[in-house]
């Protein structure tokens, strides 16, 4: 029992009080305030984020909050998205589910993001949890559609199944068929990710009976015959994911299409158009001029057919798109789309330099001059120039997240045939908000000085091909205050830098550097100095034991945790600290 | 600390390239001129003088090797002996007037006199902005410190070395005590015309990053890059496959299929369009599950060939340890080559490292197919 002073609070009006704060921040700020606090705080969270399965352990996050009704969490380094991450290296989410099946059996929400999910993971899931009703898989691997049978067929309050360009196997089974005709619940669906076709009768029969659903993701496999059908029993559809988009449209369906489409007058997001062909693009005109989020970057359109569409789309916030729509495709969306928040520009071509369309630095210049609100960028593009990376600080100082992509590395500016430091180092300047910035392009050492200086808000950096020495690791690592992750591939910043600035890794989520320059011994150094850190060495040449401390490592995973090293590691990759040697599974 | 005289760089040229701390006084760093002086002294005619003033010469090697001797302390701390002057972010040491103004009102670097930098030639201060214009190409040297080179004199008429602008010119301004904290200044769109001089010699000296030199052949793909994640990767692929619209070269998009080994704990990713033929694959194959020797693929099989039969594959076997197979469409499990590459591409869903015993059994089998195919 606290000591009372004759103003406190009962404990009671504390936790009711504390009902109302949500963000982690907060509450992690609430449970240091004292122990009575962090008592009453730790009982009353429902919600717990791990960035890092790692960070932690089911034990201990178990220990600390007895009552979490939805747990998020995140597993692999983000470079694992582009095969830096050798399979098998872990994040693997059925040790968590177990030990949740026991201790939290009212776990109602589950969000993975780059997990390992197996099918007997999903049927525990499905079992141990009565009152289960979300389950989000970003980017996860390692179950088959028997798994999400299970799911469909045990989770009988299950609102959102959301699988977002995950790896499935897809044994092409009847797993949506296993939703009981029971099963109302529904709020979003989403299948676009598996290869496989589902039973069309049964989709459109849970599409009908779920009167809530509002998220509707199909894959490619349901052909735009059966779209009409499923739009009608769904007109409250918000978010749409077409299937396949793409037939010879006879006068019967596209009018069919037309009028469904129509029907829904609550469509605020469109995706998938996988094979479309333009024909068929305008049975959705008459729902553009409400869409705030279309995603085109599966469509193969060409320009005119895009312009067409996105010029009627004059409340869009959110546009993803193929290098088709060109620099001109962009200045019409400059012109018509005046609230654009986020705009993302994918290759299309990634190997061809000879492109018989033109998108060049200056259709995001158009942009950022015509949408005064754009402060989120993902741009794939072949030349950038210092002048135009002026002129899109200038225009958006509100950015929070520049990721630029110029294909070919160390690509200079090529009015110039400089380095892009000073370009980058004016979105860092002007964009004081900055919290994501991925670089691209002929890098010195400067940007990174310019980035550590300027970079108040970034917490996160990705690197590749650039630098000159450890002096540009130096000035991220001794700068960025907010810096939570960086990642860094193919630089030479190696091991000076690294230790000078051990400190720092325990203030940010993790550090990934691959094909870098960072020695053996340094990682066994940082290793042992860091004790709250894990460093990991994954490297396929052979246990540390057998190389020289002087010798380069692959791939450098450090990160902090509470949880001390982990023991479910493959052979290739090692924690590493001077005392313990090297430490595999 | 008075600039140092123009000839001072010329001699540098020829200096040897170890930076060292004595170097840090007053010196240029030559290992820098000498590496990013694309253009020789007395090329470019274009390029102007820098004529930003009042850099003091400690200023010059301020990004050095005391700079980034490993100190095991936090972040920020400093032993006593190391210069502060040298310290990259360390503020108001200096009474160089900075080259912008840094006031939050000024757009000034946006606002760069064009109409000075056209002519590229000799500018006034405000042109120091100069310095930011590095005409660099990549330098990575392995193990060698790469610092920016530190800029020259600042007086003088210099041709092109002092377009290579180190960071040093920048920490100048950093170290200006008219400005709390270390502010940078940006360069501005000043040096692009002055850089369009350097272009022509600069070009040749790039690394292969510059378009302007050979053309794209096919080029040594790199695994992870660009960042697009497989799942986009073989959508779009398949994609382009269906649509004649945009068919240009269906060969260049990438196919990714998981391939396992018997005995290893993990399955890699492998991209069948960046190998032309059995034997690439077969190397790129051996050296990601190194420790096994994949012996001898089977070899094309072009039609025409003799078929493949029994007792030839068996031959193959018997050499080696491991072989590698493939599941095909029909999902059948194959010996690896007895089809011509392009049927193998497109047939080949994922592929398997056998140990040679096991994969015995497939060989009636294989050559059966052959011979059907054929």
């Amino acid at each position: 029992m606290p000591a009372l002073m004759a103003f406190s609070f009962p404990e009671d009006v504390m936790e009711h009080i504390f009902t109302f704060i949500d963000s982690d921040k907060d509450r992690n700020s609430v449970s240091l305030v004292c122990k009575s606090w962090y008592e009453i705080e730790r009982w009353s969270r429902r919600r717990v984020f791990i960035g890092n399965c790692y960070a932690a352990s089911p034990r201990i996050v178990i220990r600390r909050f007895p009552e979490v009704r939805s747990l998020s969490l995140k597993g692999k380094p983000h470079f694992a998205d582009f095969n830096l991450v050798p399979e098998g290296w872990g994040a693997c989410v059925d040790p968590w589910i177990s030990a949740m099946a026991e201790a939290y059996p009212t776990l109602e929400e589950l969000r993975l993001k780059r997990m390992v999910v197996t099918d007997e993971g999903l049927e525990l899931i499905s079992r141990a949890f009565k009152n289960f009703r979300v389950l989000v898989l970003s980017s996860c691997e390692g179950f088959t559609t028997d798994g999400l049978g299970a799911i469909a067929a045990n989770c009988r309050n299950l609102r959102e199944l959301d699988l977002r360009e995950c790896e499935v196997d897809d044994r092409c089974g009847h797993w949506l068929s296993c939703f009981p005709e029971t099963c109302t619940s529904l709020v979003s669906l989403n299948f676009a990710c598996l290869d496989g076709e589902v039973s069309f009768p049964a989709l459109e029969r849970l599409v009908g009976r779920c009167t809530n659903l509002k998220t509707l993701r199909l894959n490619r496999a349901v052909p735009l015959e059966k779209l009409p059908n499923l739009l009608k029993r769904a007109p409250q559809l918000v978010d749409l994911g077409t299937g396949s988009f793409s037939v010879d449209l006879y006068p019967e369906l596209s009018s069919n299409l037309l009028g469904a489409v129509t029907g829904c007058k609550e469509l605020k997001s469109l995706s998938g158009f996988w094979d479309v062909t333009p024909a068929c693009l305008p049975s959705i005109y008459p729902v553009c001029s409400g869409i705030t989020s279309l995603n085109l970057s599966y469509a193969t359109i060409r320009r005119p057919d895009f312009v067409k569409l996105v010029s009627q789309c004059h409340n869009l916030h959110q546009l993803w798109v193929l290098d088709y729509i060109e620099d001109s495709g962009l200045a019409a969306v400059a012109s018509s789309c005046k609230d654009l928040k986020e705009l993302r520009v994918f290759p299309s071509y990634i190997n061809d330099a000879e492109q018989n369309f033109q998108l060049t630095e200056r259709g995001l210049v158009s942009v950022s001059e015509g949408c005064p609100k754009l402060r989120s960028v993902l741009y794939f593009c072949h030349q950038m120039s210092n002048e135009a990376l002026f002129t899109i600080a200038r225009n958006s100082p509100n950015m929070t997240r520049f990721r630029l992509c110029i294909i070919e590395p160390h690509t200079p500016d090529y009015l110039t045939q400089q380095s892009l430091d000073a370009g980058f180092g004016a979105i860092v300047q002007h964009c004081k908000g900055l919290q994501r910035l991925s670089l691209s392009g002929l890098l010195t050492d400067r940007v990174f000085e310019y980035i550590g200086n300027y970079g108040k808000k970034l917490e996160m950096l990705s690197v590749a091909f650039a630098g000159e020495s450890d002096l540009g690791l130096h000035h991220v690592l001794s700068g960025c205050p907010s810096l939570r992750k960086l990642e860094i591939r193919d630089c030479p910043f190696g091991d000076k830098a690294l230790l000078a600035n051990a400190a720092k890794l325990e203030t940010m989520r993790s550090l990934w550097m691959s094909s870098c320059s960072v020695t053996l011994g340094a990682c066994k150094l940082l290793g042992q100095k860091m004790p709250r850190l894990n460093v990991e060495v994954i490297d396929e040449r052979g246990s540390p034991e057998s190389l020289p401390d002087d010798c380069l490592v692959e791939r450098l995973y450090a990160y902090r945790t509470v949880a001390g090293p982990r023991f479910d590691m493959p052979s290739f990759v090692w924690t590493v600290d001077e005392e313990s040697n090297s430490r595999p599974s | 600390m008075s600039p140092q005289p123009l000839s001072v760089v010329e001699e540098r040229q020829g200096n040897a390239s170890i930076v060292s701390s004595s170097l840090v006084h007053g010196s240029l760093n030559s290992a820098e001129l000498k590496e990013r002086n694309y253009m020789g002294l007395s090329d470019c005619s274009s390029v102007d003088s820098c004529t930003a003033s009042g850099f003091s010469d400690e200023n010059k090697c301020s990004l050095n090797l005391k700079a980034t001797e490993l100190r095991l302390g936090l972040p920020g701390s400093q032993s006593p002996d190391r210069d502060e002057d040298n310290c990259v972010l360390s503020s108001g040491k200096l009474d160089e007037k900075p080259l912008f103004s840094l006031l939050p009102s000024k757009d000034g670097i946006f606002s760069s006199p064009q109409k000075t930098v056209a002519s590229g030639n000799k500018r006034g201060f405000s042109d120091a902005m100069d310095r930011s214009s590095e005409v660099k190409s990549k330098i990575f040297h392995e193990g060698k410190w790469a610092y920016p080179s530190d800029l020259p004199e600042p007086d003088t008429p210099q041709s092109a070395a002092h377009v290579k602008f180190p960071a040093n010119a920048v920490v100048k301004s950093i170290s200006s005590k008219e400005h709390s904290g270390s502010q940078l200044p940006l360069p501005t769109e000043a040096f692009q015309d002055r850089a369009r001089g350097v272009n022509q010699i600069s070009a040749g000296q790039m690394t292969p990053a510059n378009n302007n030199n050979t053309p794209p052949a096919a080029k040594p793909q790199v695994v992870g890059w660009p960042p697009i994640r497989s799942f986009r990767r073989n959508t779009l692929a398949t994609t382009s496959k269906n649509n004649d619209e945009v068919d240009g070269k269906p060969s260049s998009r990438p196919l990714f299929v998981k391939v396992s080994m018997d005995g290893a704990p993990y399955l890699r990713k492998v991209d069948l369009r960046t190998y032309s033929k059995y034997q690439d694959l077969s190397s790129a194959l051996e050296s990601m599950f190194s420790g096994f020797t994949i012996g001898q693929c089977v070899s094309d099989c072009a039609p025409g060939k003799e078929p493949m039969n029994e007792s030839k594959l068996r031959d193959l076997l018997h050499g080696a340890e491991h072989v590698l197979t493939y599941e095909d469409k029909d999902g059948d499990w194959m010996l690896v080559g007895d089809v011509p590459w392009e049927m193998f591409v497109d047939n080949c869903r994922r592929m398997r490292i056998m140990k040679s015993s096991d994969a015995i059994g497939l060989a009636p089998r294989a050559a059966e197919k052959c011979k059907t195919r054929n």
